[in-house]
Parts: C-alpha cells; sequence; structure tokens
C-alpha cells in the first residue's frame, strides 16, 4: 500500500505541508479563503527540535492499536488505510491518547480526526506531499512491514 | 551580380555514368545522348564530362585543360608553366560551332611533365606539385583557369545543356572506359564555365547531385591543408575531400565513403564485429568533418575506376544497372536505359553505401 | 539617518488581504527580512535586507508576497546612473573593493542575439528529427595529423585520449566550497545520467563523488587546492585554470567562514583558513611553463587523460590560444567576459575581458589559418543561455559549450547575484547545514537532466531545419549565421556574413 514517508534529510522545515493538509481537508477551494485569520487543524505536524525538523502523521500501521481502542467502531481499516467515521465518533479520545505518533487529533468539534491520506478529499492524492518544495515526504509503496 | 566564387551556389543536378569493367574503350556519344531524357533536370547553366582513358598516347604527361579570357593571359600562363613544366604538346580544344553553345572562352590544352629541378627543390612528389600550381593558377592568375589536371583523362564542360555540350566537344571523337557526366540547375548564377561540372583535382573528377548542408564545416576544415574553394561550390569541395582523404591520408574508397557518408552511431553500435566498429568509430572521431549531410548523389572518378555515393538519407535519387561488362550510373533509370535499352539488375543503392567498380587487374588502360 | 544611509534596493509587497501567517517566509528567508509580530498577528518585513532571491515569493502559498523595485528616486542621469552613485556611497563607506557575484550585468552587446540561424527551403530538404536520425554525440580531444596501417594494412585505430559527450555541452567548473554538496551531487548525477561531464572547479572532489569520476573533470587551479594523485586519476580529463571569464588576472578567495568540515577537508587546507589562489600559477609565467605543467598532469595520469587549459577571454586570444594548441593541450576551455563568479571584485567583473562570441570566432580561425585546428578541441562558455547559444557556438567553430549560471538556475538560483555573502537561500552557494539541505539532488539532478534533455531536443529541431543530422556537420558551418544590425568590423571577425545577404 502506498504512504506518506517522511524524509528528514530533506525536511527544511517550512510547514508547508500543514497549511497544505488543512487547505485540503478545508473543502473549500480557496486558501485564503479556508486558512486566513483561523486557527488551522492540520492532520500533519511538523516536529521541530534542536535544527532537526520533520513531518509526522499517521503511519497506517498494519496493526493499529488506535483501531483496537476505539470503542465505537468509528476508526475502521479498509484496504490497509485507517478511516475514521466522523459520524460514529463519540469523541472518547482514547485514540489519541494511545497512538504512539501522535498521529490522531481532535478536530475542534468534538471529534477526531486523522490523515486519510487525501483520498476521502477533493484533493485525490496527499496534499502534503503534493506541496512539498524539496521532496523531503513521499508518496510510494514501499512493501509492507 | 557576383559570380561563383564571390557567393556560394546551390544547384540541382543529373548526374550519369558508365565504365567498362574490360577497360574497353567507347566514345562518348553514348554518354552524350543519356543525358537528353534528363533535360529537365538542368536548366542550360552548365553541363559537362569527365573522361578516363582518353589520352593513350600522353598518358604519362598531365593533361591541363584551361579556359582562358584572352590571348595575352594565355601567353603569359604559358610563361609561369614553362618555369615549371616541360610542355611536350600545347594546343586549341578542338570545338564544334553550335547556336546552342555561345560566348566561349579560349579553351586550350597542354601535355606537361613536372621539371625534376623543382620537385626536388620544394621537396614535393609529383602529384601535389601539379595540385598546388593549378590551385596557385586557380586563385590567383585573373582570366586563367585549369579545369582538368589528371593523367590519361580530361573533363569538358561549358555553360549549356549537357547533350549540346557534349556536341560542341566532339565527344564523339573520343574513346575512354570511363565517362561520368553532369547536367546543372544552378538556382542563383548567370553561369559561368568554370562553374560547370565535372570539378576535377589531377585525375579526381566528381559530378555532384544535390546541395549539401555541412559546406562550410567542410570547406572551413579542408582549407586548413592547402586547398582553396574558389568555387564555393559542393562539387569543389567533395572533389578536395576526396584528394585529402585518399591522396594524403592514404584512405581507401570503401573507408573514405564511410568518412564522408559515415554510417550513424546507432547503427555503428548494432555491429557485432567488434574490429568494424573500432574502425567506423576511428573514422568518425578522426574525421568529423569531413562528414558531409544534406542530399547528395555523386559519381567520383579516377584513373581506373568510379565510385557512387548517396548521402546517408539518400535525399537524391540514384540508380545502378549493370549489363556484360558495363556498369551505368544515372539519376535517373531513364539514362541508363539510353546508354544500354537491356540493362539488368537495375538497382538504388541505400544511403551511404558506396559502390566501388574497378576496371580488371592487368588491363592495360 | 545619516550620510552613510542607503535606500533599500527592493521593497517587499505583501497583499495583507492573501497573507494566511503562515510564515513559511519568515522560516524561508536566511536574510531575515520577514517576521511574524505575535501582537498584531501579521507579518512585517524589512526590506533593506532583502537581496531579491525570490524564495518567500516562490514559496508563499497564497501569492500573498511580491518584490519590487524600489522607487525611491536618486536624480540620476545617463552619466550619474543610480548604481554608480550608489557604489561611490558603498565605498566612500566601506573603504573596501566592490564584490559583485554572476556574470557582466552591464549592456554590452550579446552577440549570440545579433546572430540569426538558418534553414533549408526548397533545394535542400529539412529534416524531421522525430523521423530520422539525429546525431548530438561530439568527441573532445587532439586528433591525429595522419592515418597510419599496421603491417597488413589494417588501420591504426588509435586516438589520443578523447571525451565523448551525448550532446556538445558541459556544465562548467564551480568549486564544492562555493557551491554546496548537494549542488555539487546535483551536478555529478545529471552529468552522468546525461552521458556528459561536469566540472569539479578549484575545490577538490568529495569523496563522496569519487563514483561519477568518469563524468568528471577535474580541475588544478593556481591554488592547487586538493590537488593530489588520486584526484587526478578520478576524473574523465584534467582541466588547468588559467584563468575564468567573471574575473581575467586575478585569482579566487574563498573566505574562511565558508571553510568548513568536508569544504576544509577536500581542499586540504585548515578549517577556517582563507583560500586564497594566486593571480597566475607560480610556476607559469610563460607558455613554455604551461607546456611543463600539461605534461606533468599527462605523465601523472599516464597520458590516458586529456588535459584541458581553461583561460579568459582577453584581447589577445588569438595568439594566447594558438599557443595552447602547441603546448601539448588537448582541449582550450574559453571562459568569455559574462562567464559567472561566486565572487569577483565589480570593477574587474564589469570591465575586463571581451565577449565570447568574437573570442571563439577569433580564435577557431587563427587555428584554422595556422592548420593547427585538428590539435585541439573548443569548449566555449562565458554564458551560453539557450540551445540556440550553443547551437551558434557550433557553427561559430566550437566542439562543445560550458554551462554554469543555466544550470544553477535550473536548481533555483534566482540569479539575486549575492553568492559572497554565502546565504544563499536556495541552498547552492552556501555551506550553512540548514540551507544546504534546502537543495534536494534528487529534485536537483532531474530538474538538470530536464533541462539538458530540452534543450537535446530544441538543438536536433535547429540542426533538422537547417538540413544538418549530425553535430558534426555544423561544427564552424558559418554559412549557416548571418548577423543582424552588426558593423562590417564585428562581421568580418565572426566570419559571417549580413542578414539578406
Amino acid at each position: 500500500m502506498k504512504r506518506v514517508y517522511a524524509d528528514e534529510k530533506w525536511c527544511i522545515g517550512c510547514h508547508l505541508c500543514e497549511y497544505n493538509c488543512a487547505f485540503a481537508n478545508s473543502g473549500c477551494d480557496d486558501m485564503v479563503k479556508a486558512l486566513k485569520d483561523k486557527e488551522i487543524r492540520p492532520r500533519i505536524c511538523v516536529e521541530d527540535r534542536d535544527k532537526i525538523t520533520y513531518a509526522v502523521s499517521c503511519r497506517h500501521c498494519e496493526d493499529p492499536i488506535c483501531v483496537k481502542s476505539c470503542i465505537s467502531g468509528a476508526l475502521q481499516k479498509h484496504d490497509g488505510m485507517i478511516t475514521i467515521d466522523q459520524d460514529k465518533c463519540i469523541g472518547c479520545l482514547t485514540c489519541i491518547l494511545v497512538c504512539p505518533y501522535g498521529a490522531v487529533s481532535e478536530n475542534g468539534t468534538g471529534v477526531v480526526q486523522k490523515c486519510e491520506l487525501c483520498l476521502e478529499n477533493s484533493c485525490g492524492e496527499p496534499a502534503c506531499v503534493k506541496g512539498c518544495p524539496n521532496r523531503a515526504l513521499i508518496y510510494e509503496e514501499r512493501g509492507e512491514s | 551580380m557576383n559570380l561563383e566564387g564571390q557567393v556560394r551556389i546551390p544547384s540541382g543536378c543529373a548526374i550519369a555514368a558508365v565504365i567498362s569493367k574490360e577497360g574497353k574503350r567507347m566514345t562518348g556519344e553514348a554518354i552524350t545522348e543519356a543525358m537528353e531524357p534528363m533535360h529537365d533536370r538542368s536548366n542550360g547553366l552548365g553541363g559537362g564530362f569527365a573522361a578516363y582513358g582518353i589520352y593513350p598516347e600522353y598518358k604519362e604527361f598531365y593533361a591541363l585543360h584551361f579556359f582562358f579570357n584572352d590571348r595575352d593571359t594565355r601567353k603569359n600562363c604559358e610563361k609561369f608553366l614553362k618555369e615549371r613544366f616541360e610542355i611536350v604538346k600545347s594546343e586549341l580544344i578542338p570545338t564544334r560551332k553550335i547556336p546552342e553553345i555561345t560566348d566561349e572562352p579560349i579553351i586550350w590544352r597542354y601535355f606537361v611533365a613536372p621539371l625534376k629541378s623543382m620537385l626536388v627543390s620544394m621537396q614535393l612528389d609529383e602529384s601535389e606539385y601539379v595540385a598546388r600550381t593549378v590551385m596557385k593558377i586557380n586563385t590567383e592568375m585573373h582570366g586563367a583557369y585549369v579545369f582538368s589536371s589528371g593523367k590519361n583523362m580530361g573533363t569538358f564542360k561549358a555553360v549549356g545543356f549537357p547533350e549540346d555540350v557534349g556536341v560542341f566537344y566532339k565527344l564523339d571523337e573520343y574513346e575512354g572506359y570511363s565517362w561520368t557526366a553532369h547536367g546543372r540547375y544552378p538556382t542563383n548564377t548567370p553561369g559561368w564555365w568554370g562553374g560547370a561540372h565535372p570539378f576535377t583535382l589531377l585525375d579526381y573528377s566528381i559530378v555532384h547531385n544535390g546541395e549539401i548542408s555541412s559546406y562550410d564545416a567542410n570547406r572551413r576544415f579542408i582549407e586548413m591543408f592547402g586547398y582553396k574553394c574558389t568555387l564555393q561550390t559542393d562539387t569543389e569541395v567533395i572533389t578536395y575531400i576526396m584528394d585529402y582523404l585518399i591522396r594524403r591520408q592514404g584512405l581507401n574508397l570503401e573507408e573514405t565513403a564511410n568518412v564522408i557518408a559515415a554510417p550513424f552511431w546507432q547503427t555503428i553500435e548494432n555491429m557485432d564485429d567488434e574490429k568494424e566498429k573500432e574502425k567506423y568509430t576511428y573514422l568518425r572521431t578522426m574525421f568529423p568533418s569531413l562528414l558531409v549531410t544534406g542530399p547528395f548523389s555523386i559519381v567520383f572518378g579516377f584513373n581506373g575506376g568510379l565510385m557512387a555515393l548517396n548521402d546517408r538519407l539518400k535525399l537524391r535519387s540514384m540508380v545502378v544497372g549493370e549489363k556484360d561488362d558495363k556498369v551505368y550510373i544515372a539519376s535517373e533509370e531513364a539514362a541508363i536505359r539510353v546508354m544500354e535499352p537491356d540493362v539488368k539488375d537495375v538497382w538504388a543503392p541505400a544511403g551511404g553505401e558506396p559502390v566501388i567498380v574497378k576496371v580488371k587487374e592487368g588491363v592495360d588502360l | 539617518m545619516s550620510v552613510e544611509f542607503i535606500y533599500p534596493e527592493f521593497e517587499v509587497v505583501r497583499n495583507k488581504d492573501r497573507c494566511i501567517a503562515c510564515r513559511v517566509c519568515e522560516r524561508q528567508c536566511a536574510n531575515e527580512v520577514h517576521k511574524y509580530d505575535k501582537d498584531r498577528g501579521v507579518l512585517i518585513s524589512d526590506e533593506s535586507k532583502c537581496v531579491d532571491c525570490q524564495r518567500c515569493v516562490s514559496l508563499c502559498p497564497t501569492r500573498a508576497l511580491k518584490i519590487i523595485k524600489s522607487d525611491c528616486t536618486l536624480k540620476e542621469n545617463a552619466n550619474w546612473k543610480n548604481d554608480t552613485i550608489k557604489e561611490i556611497y558603498k565605498q566612500a563607506n566601506s573603504g573596501g573593493v566592490l564584490l559583485s557575484s554572476m556574470g557582466n550585468p552591464n549592456p554590452l552587446p550579446v552577440y549570440w542575439d545579433k546572430i540569426l540561424i538558418n534553414a533549408s527551403q526548397v533545394t535542400n530538404p529539412p529534416i524531421d528529427p522525430l523521423r530520422e536520425p539525429m546525431e548530438t554525440r561530439v568527441f573532445l580531444g587532439k586528433k591525429n595529423e595522419k592515418v597510419t596501417r599496421d603491417e597488413n594494412g589494417n588501420l591504426k585505430c588509435k586516438l589520443p585520449p578523447q571525451i565523448e559527450l551525448s550532446m556538445p555541452v558541459m556544465f562548467s567548473a564551480m568549486s564544492y566550497g562555493s557551491i554546496s554538496y548537494n549542488a555539487h551531487e546535483s551536478l555529478a548525477r545529471a552529468a552522468t545520467e546525461l552521458g556528459i561531464l561536469y566540472n569539479t572547479g578549484e575545490g577538490g572532489l568529495h569523496e563522496d563523488f569519487y563514483c561519477y569520476g568518469e563524468n568528471t573533470i577535474v580541475q588544478v587551479a593556481s591554488g592547487r587546492f586538493g590537488v593530489h594523485k588520486d584526484y587526478l586519476e578520478a576524473g574523465r580529463a584534467v582541466e588547468i585554470k588559467m584563468g575564468q571569464g567573471a574575473k581575467p588576472g586575478i585569482g579566487g578567495h574563498l573566505p574562511g567562514t565558508k571553510i568548513v568540515g568536508d569544504v576544509s577537508r577536500t581542499r586540504m587546507i585548515p578549517e577556517g583558513s582563507d583560500a586564497i589562489s594566486p593571480a597566475p600559477h607560480h610556476d607559469i609565467y610563460s607558455i613554455e611553463d604551461l607546456r611543463q605543467l600539461v605534461f606533468s598532469l599527462k605523465e601523472a595520469t599516464e597520458y590516458k587523460k586529456p588535459v584541458i587549459v581553461k583561460v579568459a577571454a582577453v584581447h589577445n586570444i588569438a595568439a594566447i590560444a594558438s599557443g595552447i594548441a602547441r603546448s601539448g593541450a588537448d582541449i582550450i576551455a574559453i571562459d568569455g567576459f559574462r562567464g559567472g563568479t561566486g565572487a569577483a571584485p565589480t570593477r574587474i567583473r564589469d570591465n575586463v575581458g571581451i565577449p565570447i562570441e568574437l573570442a571563439l570566432a577569433s580564435v577557431d580561425q587563427r587555428l584554422r589559418d595556422e592548420g593547427i585546428r585538428n590539435n585541439v578541441s573548443l569548449v566555449v562558455g562565458g554564458s551560453i543561455r539557450s540551445a540556440s547559444d550553443v547551437v551558434k557556438a557550433i557553427a561559430l567553430g566550437a566542439d562543445a559549450c560550458y554551462v554554469a549560471t543555466a544550470a544553477l538556475l535550473a536548481l533555483g538560483c534566482h540569479l539575486c547575484r549575492t553568492c559572497q555573502t554565502g546565504k544563499c537561500n536556495w541552498g547552492i552557494a552556501t555551506q550553512r547545514p540548514d540551507l544546504v539541505k534546502r537543495l534536494n539532488p534528487n529534485v536537483g539532478s532531474e530538474r538538470l537532466v530536464r533541462l539538458m534533455t530540452a534543450w537535446k531536443h530544441e538543438i536536433k529541431e535547429l540542426m533538422g531545419g537547417m538540413g544538418i543530422n549530425s553535430i558534426e556537420a555544423l561544427r564552424g558551418n558559418r554559412l549557416m549565421l548571418r548577423g543582424v544590425g552588426l558593423n562590417t568590423r564585428e562581421l568580418a571577425i565572426l566570419g559571417i556574413s549580413h542578414a539578406g545577404e
């Protein structure tokens, strides 16, 4: 399955991936309208400390602990991808607690959100990868495990 | 309006040739007639012939054919020749007055042998000495032009249609074992006798149909070696390339063809034989500036044979036919059929594939 | 403000309606032009630090930024232009030599733009490169004078060492130090993939790049930095750099701040020491000395590698080239006065040397007049900007071209011409690790390959139009060129006719 991989070596810490993610999932067709004067809630997050930066988003684990911990069945694994059905989410936030990567977050309305590889929004391919100026994010098949 | 030599002149053309592999001599009548069906390939601004084996009685001597503008030029030039050569015969080249050919210059020939003392003092071999002298006359002596300088061969050319030029020069009275012919279609010149083809140096002659796109690359390279491209025609530069590769570098005809119409790199890479691959790569790498591009079909004449060659894309027509001891080459099959109605095996050589015909070894020419 | 104040050259225009305060501009500007004002929640800028490298403009996701030339006007006139006046102020402030980067920016004639290319009509067919083979392969190196044969009459196919190129373009010298590790890696990998060569410049060869040796020219310059036996043997060819188009007659100076870590090791000089290349090679004060160095390098590399001698195009270039052609060198590289640099004194860059077009034309003709054009191949650089410049250079007589600025542009350079500051926001002319990593060689080498592939297509199209299907038939084919708006003297030097003739 194709996943988003972060290459720390080439991450320049510009944080564009976060903005592209927030925009892609905004449902808006204009970035200014979508993001101006708003606090953004991207599903990818650039870790930034001691001059080392890299972007973190859902790993789509083979054995996803978030799915196991979900008490309402909102988090599911479909063809390898972990999806979230926000209508089913009851906002217990257990998934946020258990995810070792910090890749699940609360969306501001009491339910959780996470990276769904932009396959569920209008972008069609991961917006973070598409907009990365230095190819530090790569969307590719690297085999399982 | 600029004349030849002051401006580069591209031209379309017709070519034809015939050779007897047995060395049997034939008159110039057939080759003259062969040019008739290709009349439309010329425009009356130049025609000419090269004939091999026509001066057996003077075969040890260089036959210098001249155009002179006037008598004084001839006298001066003769004085110059006498300082360098022993002249064994000096005469007007016989012509037939016909209305189709007018404005002729003084057309003269000398049979000469280089003075031994000059060869020693200049430390040159005979052929190089003659070549340099010809080049010197043609570049420096206004009003005099050497248009043929080989042994036992001669060029005959004029402004007019080739079939008329043949009649004008009484080619029916010459007998040679090999003939080449040319009808010219220059695109922007009033036509000049010296500019007609064949173009020759020593016994090398070229008739050419085409317009080469590599002209200035070839010219500027070859001029490094003492050649002067005074006419700015393709034929002239190809002749010098031939002379340089064959006489001065010692390449054989096949190797020469593989320089001027070199196989594509891809073809070379696909060759199985490593030796062959090495040879072709070497020739292309050694003489890149002598690759000739753009459309051409040429017949290269020399003592004892002919070579026909097309550009490597075959952008000009050229066919070859055979019958008995004779091989025929022409721009159009019609010309061959005039010379030999029963010709067998007419075929079109591939681009870059040389057709080399030599008179059998042992035949006394 | 004071008498020392010079109004900033550029203004940062931020469209407040579009700015989403993502702060990408702030994070990306090594010059610290942009700053986020937390209290107001907006970005502000200090345009006095802006060099117009366009990094922020390129990365701004909402196109909220543009950089424009300041319209703060000095009372300039035709003699005292804006830049001239400001340079006086700068020197009155600093007391120093002015430094600049990249090529001569002045409005001196660009002859390439006054030369037009021929095409076939009627008498000779153009050739369609999509349907017919179209060859751009060239071999650089000395050719034998005579064909020789063995005792059986077979050709002896041995030539002096040749460089084979898939197209007549190479990346010219840019040292590791003046440009980054990643820029070097991009060039090396692209050259390898393209079947051409790149050039180390005078900074040695990083051990990681020895694997690209077959596509590397190793340079030996007056400072001898990074030169040792393995280095010489690593390359496909060795280049002796006598001069550079951007700064003929002077050496180089890479400040100690750039001599860090691997750069110091590769150059074989202590960290933090200035790398100063002398103006002359102190073992070459004349042509016979050059001959000795040429043969020393040939001895060291067992006559397996062609030796290139690179010189700046100066007034007497034809005679100099003739001397080099007789010195044993296999290739002469000539660098025109528009050639780029990482840093050069402004006065030198803008006033010394001659245009490459004229230098090339006169050198090629001189070598032919002397019958020694076959002794050497000619490579020219000094602002070859496009495929048509390449075609014109080849038709004037070059065997191949060197390009550097065009390659840097492909890597992201926006010609801000402040390489000397070492703060290249595009990760090219810098050694700061956080900036260097901005140039990912996976991206860089791909972009270089695409640029050269595009040029190759264009070269083929132009050749096909002329009815030429191999680059050899274009070399020195000056009939394929015509001048426009040139005087008779210029046309005579270029060896071409005027359009319409």
